[in-house]
């Protein structure tokens, strides 16, 4: 059994999703699939243990060995995403059925929960396969079960949105599908560690050079890197607020794994930082995508947009970390990664509280809402905290291993400009701690009630995770650590 | 019952955020609320005069929170300098809680509970903030301290609070975040700890450069210590009620700032290290451009408040002065002049808020003839005024005695020369108000010249504090003992 926890990972999701329609009350199907991610944490959890203490465990499904058959590969990077992914779904779905009642028809509920497992097991997938071709399987299940879950949302515009995502998503997975083909072509094997060992022969070719630059292209359009982030603001404010927080934390990680996985184990590293000038651009687009994305988040007026617009600052951050090019770096991105979907997750969650007392997530219904939904407000306040990086809270912990490690390598304009980054951050936030807390309440509107507590528990569960592993750093750290120098080929 | 002095330390910075709940639950009693207020700040005055005493026979008294990750923690320390610091402001709480009972009251202001309520969160955080025992602890407290003040500051609501409060809350963070955090992080790298240490932290094989860059983010990060170009949140906070710009932006709040700017000179860099620095000149000049500027600036003003708020910037750069002369006088100068400066300003405004409740006048120009009217009041001003300028008999005198003698001793003439002529500046913008509240001349006096002084709290809190500016210069000891603490630390005795 325990040997085949790789594959369980993906397969108990993909076989839960169609037995949703047998079920078809919505609030069973919810409890089944809360059990289903539940359990998908758990292998997540022993994965993770296993890795830890073992090193990286190969799975051959069907027994057919590699590089013929298809090989499922946990390594300390694989493990820590699918904890990030499984964990934070898990604690998603606990809000998902009060939320969704309030928000999607009851007849098209059920087909929700199919969607969002499908989802799930498109990301572990994803993460946990040592196939690139199955990587592009999985990666259209994620996209195709997410462009539905989006078009969920209310009304037309998120029809617009989905089929905006959709359009970009698609060239998106296209253009990993070409270079994906391209490396077939010339090596003839799909497996990656197979292909990390016969690129370096062709390294050289036009071929290997059109691939490469096809799969940067295509990730960073799935991973919303500025400026090909056009689709996510949308994407994120029109979907179901509970799609919004599982994606928000966890689908632009995804693609930024596969950067990570492809430029390291797939491609070699200094190929991959030597043939384009991958370290000067990820810096520059980087920065560009903090700075504009942040300025662009200051002036929205509807909170989702400003919390999307802050997601695209927040993945130029993670970018900057890996441009840097050393292994502090990428612990710093990798540690930025689980910091900014725990704050993500639980910011969009307190959304989703607003939405469903409010009806709305604009600015302006905010308006003395310190006062009669002071929970949901005080968990705002936090993520936000988080976000800004004040200390106690783990974004705190991520920008400092960030500004380390730029200052390791002499690099301290980056330094200067990550820590500029957050002074954007607190003015985006201040804005909605000034409305909520120092701002009356409407006239004519009658006063709200504090959310309920299926929401609220889950909100203050990310919150508090928000403030733990901003005080004890050990887990998130040392996991981090461990990957990027397992990525690095350092031996700890 | 006796406690140890560990746990009294984590008292005083727990205690003042705990009352907040009691706050809270006596929202709809005034009285009861107020007093309870009192009562934890004379309870956290009585443990940090156990403090003190304990420190005087040398205990050595630590608590440790948290580790963040290896090397960063979260943990305490009482040393010298942040008894002055810690004694100064947990005194003056008490006394300012019982003016603003009289200010507060008779001004009818609104949503008085959130009031106290931060004025709680602040003073915890000033606690924390004295007796931080690394940057890391200091810069977590010094970041809250900003937040907590924020709602008093923009108190009154209004367009133009809000808008001083962006200015102050702007500033403040963005400076503490863009240079503050840069030098604390640049300090992690260069020197591998936060911790403060007797004689500094840098190795003898750091590049004076580098060493240099860091002091001047330091100097210019700690935007609360108020040197030009960023003091402008100082006068912009004065949109708060009267009480807070007495004792935070008069005590808690600036006095975090230069504390800090101490506390990194002596503890971070070590006076010898920053005697030979090559940026030091440069700030010592600028922070003399602060003293000189906002003197002028302060003669300017008519709006009374909006005066002692430059003035304020101008006495903080005393402190910072002081620091940067790097020599042992020049450290006592500034630690003491923390205090004496804290008790002179916290009667000015005190004096300031009595006037605006009792005759709703704040411009000087209005205040002629007032001495008649407001007797008591007015001779406070006088006497705080002349401990702000420092001459006999206030203790003014002595913090600015040995300021002289630090910048005598180091040779700085120019710098010598700016406290003199910024004393005189002194002179020319706090003596003619009572002077001419008292000897109005030859122009007719007000017709409703009855006795009509401020509300009896008010009244009492601001004597207690013009009588201590006496008292120090009379019995300066304990406070010259603990500066000299400061700056007798191992390694660092040398010019004198």
């Amino acid at each position: 059994m325990l040997a085949h926890l790789p594959i369980l990972q993906v397969v108990l999701p993909l076989l839960a999703a169609p037995s949703c329609l047998i079920m078809r009350r919505p609030k069973l199907v919810w409890l089944f699939t809360l059990i289903v991610s539940s359990i998908a944490f758990l292998i997540s959890v022993a994965l993770l243990q296993q890795v830890m203490e073992s090193g990286p465990i190969s799975y051959e499904l069907g027994g057919w060995e590699q590089p013929w058959g298809i090989e499922y590969r946990i390594d300390e990077l694989s493990a820590f995403l699918l904890l990030i992914v499984s964990a934070v779904s898990t604690v998603v779905l606990l809000a998902a059925h009060t939320s969704i009642q309030a928000e999607i028809a009851e007849d098209s509920q059920m087909m929700f929960y199919v969607l969002y497992l499908l989802s799930l097991t498109g990301m572990l997938g994803i993460i946990s396969t040592g196939d690139v071709f199955n990587v592009f399987v999985f990666l259209e299940i994620s996209s195709l079960s997410a462009y539905a879950l989006i078009a969920m949302g209310d009304g037309r515009r998120a029809l617009w949105a989905s089929y905006q995502y959709l359009i970009m998503g698609t060239i998106g997975a296209t253009f990993i599908l070409i270079a994906i083909g391209l490396m077939y072509q010339m090596t003839g094997t799909l497996n990656m560690e197979d292909l990390s060992r016969r690129l370096p022969d062709v390294a050289h070719t036009r071929t290997m050079y059109a691939a490469y630059v096809f799969f940067v292209v295509g990730v960073c359009l799935k991973m919303a890197l500025f400026p090909l982030h056009l689709w996510l603001p949308n994407a994120y404010s029109y979907a179901p607020s509970i799609v919004t927080a599982f994606f928000a934390a966890t689908s632009t990680k995804v693609a930024l794994y596969l950067l990570i996985r492809f430029t390291f184990s797939v491609f070699d590293f200094s190929f991959s930082f030597s043939t384009l000038p991958l370290q000067p651009v990820f810096l520059v687009l980087g920065f560009l995508g903090i700075f504009v994305a942040s300025t662009a988040a200051i002036y929205q007026k509807n909170l989702k947009h400003l919390f999307a617009y802050s997601s695209v600052a927040q993945i130029g951050y993670m970018i900057v970390g890996y441009s840097i090019a050393t292994s502090a770096g990428l612990m710093a991105t990798l540690l930025h990664l689980f910091n900014h979907s725990l704050m993500k997750s639980a910011l969009f969650l307190a959304l989703a509280a607003v939405m469903y007392r409010l009806s709305s997530v604009q600015l302006s219904c905010l308006q003395g809402m310190g006062r009669q939904m002071p929970l949901t407000m005080a968990a705002i306040v936090v993520g936000g905290a988080s976000l800004i990086g004040v200390p106690l809270t783990i974004g705190f912990v991520s920008k400092w291993f960030l500004v380390m490690a730029a200052i390791e390598n002499g690099l301290w304009p980056v330094a200067v400009l990550v820590l500029l980054g957050s002074l954007l951050a607190i003015v985006y936030v201040w804005r909605v701690v000034e409305v909520a807390y120092f701002m009356e309440p409407m006239p004519g509107k009658d006063p709200v009630k504090e959310a309920p507590w299926s929401i609220l528990v889950p909100v203050w569960l990310l919150v508090a995770a928000n403030v733990y592993f901003g005080v004890d750093t050990r887990l998130s750290v040392q996991i981090a650590q461990a990957a990027a120098d397992s990525l690095f080929g350092v031996s700890p | 019952m006796t406690i140890s002095l560990e746990t009294m330390l984590q008292l005083c910075i727990i205690l003042p955020p705990l009352a907040v709940m009691g706050l809270v639950a006596t929202r709809n009693n005034p009285n009861v609320r107020e007093a309870m207020t009192i009562v934890t700040g004379l309870f956290v005055l009585y443990l940090t005069v156990n403090l003190y005493a304990g420190i005087s026979q040398g205990d050595v008294i630590r608590v440790h929170w948290l580790e963040i990750f290896p090397g960063l923690n979260l943990s305490f320390a009482v040393e010298p300098l942040g008894m002055i610091f810690a004694l100064v402001a947990s005194f003056l709480w008490p006394i300012t809680i019982i003016y603003s009972i009289g200010y507060m009251r008779s001004h009818n202001e609104k949503n008085q509970t959130r009031f106290y309520i931060c004025f709680a969160i602040a003073i915890g955080c000033v606690m924390g903030i004295a007796f931080a025992e690394n940057l890391f602890t200091l810069f977590i407290f010094y970041e809250v301290l900003t937040l907590s003040t924020y709602p008093l500051v923009t108190h009154a609501g209004t367009k133009e609070a809000s808008r001083g409060g962006r200015i102050y809350l702007g500033i403040l963070l963005s400076t503490s975040i863009a240079f503050f955090l840069l030098a604390i992080v640049g300090t992690w790298f260069v020197a591998g700890t936060l911790d403060f240490k007797e004689g500094g932290v840098f190795g003898p094989e750091t590049s004076l450069t580098v060493a240099g860059v860091l002091l001047a983010l330091f100097i210019f990060g700690i935007g609360k210590a108020a040197i030009m170009p960023f003091h402008r949140w100082l006068p912009a906070a004065m949109v708060a009620p009267t009480p807070v710009s007495a004792l935070l932006h008069a005590v808690a709040v600036v006095k975090a700032g230069v504390f800090t700017v101490m506390k990194v000179c002596v503890y971070i860099f070590g006076i010898d290290l920053l005697g030979a620095l090559p940026s030091t000149q440069a700030l010592l000049y600028l922070a003399g451009a602060t003293v000189l500027l906002s003197s002028v600036v302060a003669m300017r003003q008519d709006n009374l408040k909006a005066r002692l708020a430059y003035s304020t910037v101008s006495q903080l750069g005393y402190v910072t002065i002081g620091a940067l002369l790097a020599t042992t006088l020049g450290v006592v100068g500034g630690s003491m002049h923390i205090a004496m400066h804290a008790f002179g300003k916290i009667t000015l405004f005190f004096c300031a808020g009595a006037i605006l409740v009792a005759t709703h006048k704040s411009l000087i120009s209005q205040m002629r003839g007032l001495g008649r009217q407001m007797p008591i009041t007015m001779a406070a001003f006088f006497v705080a005024s002349l401990s702000i300028i420092g001459v006999p008999p206030t203790g003014g005198t002595w913090s600015k005695w040995y300021l002289l003698m630090g910048a005598l001793d180091t040779q700085q003439w120019i710098i010598m020369a700016i406290l003199m002529i910024s004393s005189l500046l002194n002179i020319a913008y706090l003596l003619p108000i009572p002077i001419q509240a008292f000897f109005p001349g030859n122009e007719q006096t007000p017709q409703d010249a009855q006795m009509n002084e401020a509300p009896l709290p008010s009244l009492i809190a601001l004597s207690i504090t013009a009588v201590i500016c006496v008292v120090l210069f009379v019995y300066p000891q304990p406070l010259y003992d603990l500066a000299n603490a400061v700056a007798a630390v191992p390694g660092t005795d040398h010019g004198n």
